[in-house]
């Protein structure tokens, strides 16, 4: 026996294996996010960080959610050369917002801005970095996608569309982890 | 796709060939599975050697309690300097023996057994589907457990050894522990990573992957439970590893997340911002640890039900309020953890709210023991090993389950809080309750595994010695905290006059928990001489209706030779006019019994 509902959908349910797994996942991740947030004192504003260059990450991380769904769009459309050109944007995307967090976080710490110095902070560097791993992950997945991992448009062409959309639930989930860390670190 | 060689890449891509599993290497086969019976004995047998090990860490805390300060016969020696110098435990080494037996106990022992060994090996076969959704995420789910488990393990050998804040970790105590601490977050990051992706393929296999014709309300209850066990996995746990990362950052980066301002340590002033919450490591680990207690118990009960409708030749006694009290029990309980921390001065508020909700889940856990123990009125029972084993778990967990209430109440519980009165309590859940069930159902389900039966006179010996043993060892305990003796004494309690009275019940426990350690070794011997050397059964051995007994035992690679297909509800025995006592549900003859919910 084969292991059924992988590509298509099964009539009772109306989903098909990996949307329902991708889903949960993602909402035990929500309520590890929440958790956290309600848990937390807020002890300041906003000084400290530089507002522009986040917004600026901001519209990267954005960026790269749209260019994510065009590459889905892409192998809807029957076309894996466009797939290939918009995924490229989607990582390189990416690799844009770590490395200006990178600057950011560099400049915290040439002023003296350390986990350890408030509590503010250590929320700070603990949340963007934990979405920095999470970006790294869908960095990883989305390569994988991009190179060996389209082999499989050749011979399951279903399947493989499934998976880029799984990794793009992913992706617009950590986009909107920004969205919703952005205000509440930076505006606030 | 022509060239397909392992069987995983034939299940994944969909297509007819899915016998290559004679060609698979042995690494494949038996260590890199993706088969989920494979994973499930893995788990399970991974899980019973933690439970030896952990079992074997109390022996050493019973020796120090009933004996205090005497040297360790036999094996004292080998502890070293650093842990019992001449043989004597310190009491550094005996805090660290407390926190890593809850700790291996309920994250590597039984919930590895209980949901990863049963859940992945009964799950998929009861309902008749090939193999768990996402075959690889389940192997990638076993080894983060076993990583996790290797990090606590070598966690006693670092310089200061394992944790010893106590399984529950509270800060600020853990923060300033030493490394050991460190292993034991990091331990369990591995550990709830494994879950995560352990629940959400529980989840999305019993959903997507029921056979034809097995609708939600034909699912045997063992699903029901695992089911419901997989959600509190997957929405309880999350928390708990954000828990653990920020007290990672409070004792790595030196944050201060559950660190107060003026904090004073060893007589100096700590050096750190401060302005964090103590209270507040309570609140994330009890909002996990509690719902943990119901995964630690769904199973069992799930498993129980299984034996004993099959054992009693009868139907399971109220299947609809079964699965509604099993839902619903999931749900509340959310909101039932902090009666762990009513002397935590949360407030009197928080506390009357939390009392009410922990009176309130009491009564679906009622209502599930009773239609349990009313399925035994009126049926041919059959005393098999696994039977017994199940009919002692009701009343087992009955006592574990009473003797909560008293604690769920906040004025009682300022008496008995912190006593071996909550330790005897927990104890009767867990330990007589749930494992007594756990091994009914290693019993129960071995033919199938293996093909072979266990040997029913060791099995019996064993169920005896371990029934009579466990209850010395936990009965007392309950005596002993009602009479006010404080649970982690170094010395059993012995500084406390109030204590003398009962002080004599500590080597009476200890020696419950050596002659219970002597009854675990017919099941070691039988366990292993009977995957050899068994008596051979065929698919069904005990008769029994649901899906799994129509797979060969063992099952291959795939589970069934055709699709299987639901008829009728999980237990039709004893149908009237049927001409055997049982009717499986995957049995397509209607003349045997018209097809009914």
């Amino acid at each position: 026996m084969d292991i059924p509902y992988i590509v298509e959908e099964r009539a009772d349910t109306g989903l098909n294996n990996v949307k329902l797994g991708i889903w949960l996942f993602l909402a035990s991740e929500a309520s590890y996010v929440l958790l956290r947030l309600m848990a937390v004192e807020w002890p300041l504003g906003v000084d400290v960080l530089n507002v522009p260059l986040g917004a600026v990450n901001t519209a990267v991380l954005i960026g790269s959610s749209v260019t994510m769904v065009m590459a889905y769009a892409s192998l809807k459309m029957d076309s894996l050369d466009r797939y290939k050109w918009w995924m490229s944007w989607t990582i390189g995307l990416a690799l844009l917002f770590m490395v200006i967090k990178g600057f950011e976080y560099n400049h915290e710490f040439d002023i003296g801005n350390f986990p350890w110095t408030s509590t503010y902070l250590a929320i700070y560097f603990t949340m963007t970095g934990l979405h920095a791993l999470h970006i790294i992950g869908g960095v990883i997945v989305n390569s994988y996608f991009l190179g060996p991992g389209a082999k499989m448009w050749e011979t399951n062409k279903a399947q493989f569309t499934n998976r880029v959309e799984a990794a793009g639930l992913y992706w617009h989930f950590v986009d909107l982890v920004w969205i919703f860390l952005f205000p509440v670190l930076y505006l606030l | 796709m022509p060239d397909v060689t392992t069987a995983e890449h034939a299940a994944k891509a969909g297509h007819g060939h899915e016998h290559g599993h004679e060609e698979q290497s042995f690494w494949r086969q038996y260590i890199f599975s993706v088969d989920h019976k494979v994973i499930g004995i893995q788990y399970a047998i991974t899980g019973l050697l933690f439970l030896l090990f952990g079992f074997g860490l109390m022996m050493l805390m019973r020796w120090q309690i009933a004996y205090p300060g005497a040297p360790i016969p036999l094996i004292g020696g080998l502890l070293g300097d650093e842990r019992a110098p001449g043989g004597i435990m310190l009491p550094e080494f005996y805090n660290q023996l407390g926190a890593m037996h809850g700790t291996i106990m309920v994250f590597l022992g039984v919930v590895p057994l209980a949901v990863g060994g049963f859940g992945n090996f009964v799950l998929p076969l009861q309902i008749g589907a090939p193999d768990m959704a996402f075959p690889k995420l389940n192997m990638a789910s076993y080894w983060s457990f076993f990583l996790g488990g290797v990090v606590m393990f070598a966690s006693f050998f670092v310089p200061g050894g394992a944790a010893n804040s106590g399984w529950t970790s509270y800060a600020p105590l853990s923060v300033f522990a030493t490394t050991g601490q460190t292993l034991w977050l990091v331990g369990m990051i591995f550990l709830i990573t494994s879950s995560l992706l352990g629940s959400v393929n529980f989840i999305v296999t019993t959903i997507q992957l029921r056979a034809p014709g097995l609708s939600f309300m034909r699912l045997p209850f063992f699903v029901w439970a695992q089911l419901v066990t997989a959600f509190l996995l997957l929405l309880a746990f999350p928390p708990l590893e954000a828990a653990g990362v920020l007290q990672l950052m409070d004792r790595v980066a030196g944050t201060s997340f559950f660190l107060p301002s003026g904090l004073v340590y060893a007589d100096a002033p700590w050096e750190a911002s401060g302005g964090g919450s103590v209270l507040l490591w309570q609140h994330l680990f009890w909002f996990l640890a509690h719902p943990e207690v119901y995964v630690l118990i769904l199973p069992a009960m799930g498993i129980v039900a299984e034996i004993l409708a099959n054992n009693t030749r009868k139907p399971v006694w109220g299947y609809r309020v079964l699965v509604y009290s099993v839902v619903f029990l999931g749900f509340m309980s959310f909101v039932v953890w902090a009666p762990h921390m009513f002397l935590t001065g949360m407030g009197t508020t928080m506390s009357s709210f939390f009392q009410t909700t922990t009176m309130i889940i009491s009564i679906p856990s009622v209502v599930i023991l009773s239609a349990l123990f009313i399925t035994l009125y009126g049926g041919s029972i059959r005393f098999t090993v696994p039977m017994l084993f199940a009919l002692a778990f009701l009343p087992m967990f009955g006592i574990g389950g009473l003797t909560g209430l008293p604690l769920g109440l906040s004025a009682p519980d300022i008496h008995l809080h912190d006593t071996y009165y909550v330790i005897g309590h927990f104890h009767y859940v867990v330990a007589p309750g749930t494992l007594m069930a756990l091994f009914g159902g290693i019993y129960y389900w071995f033919p199938k595994a293996t093909g072979r039966k266990m040997s029913d006179l060791l099995g019996r010996i064993h169920f005896w010695g371990s029934f009579v043993a466990i209850n010395v060892v936990f009965m007392p305990m309950l005596y002993q905290g009602t009479a006010g003796m404080n649970r982690r004494m170094y010395d059993g309690g012995e500084q406390y006059q109030m204590n003398a009275d009962v002080l004599w019940l500590n080597e009476v426990i200890s020696i419950g928990a050596w002659v219970l350690a002597f009854f675990q070794l017919f099941f070691i011997y039988n366990f292993f001489n009977s995957i050899k050397r068994g008596e051979k059964v065929g698919a069904n051995p005990w008769q029994a209706t649901t899906i799994e007994w129509q797979a060969p035992s063992p099952p291959p690679h795939g589970n069934f030779a055709a699709p299987p297909v639901a008829y009728r509800g999980p237990y039709e025995y004893s149908v009237p006019g049927a001409p055997n006592d049982f009717v499986m549900q995957g049995d397509p003859d209607s003349a045997a019994q018209p097809a009914k919910v």
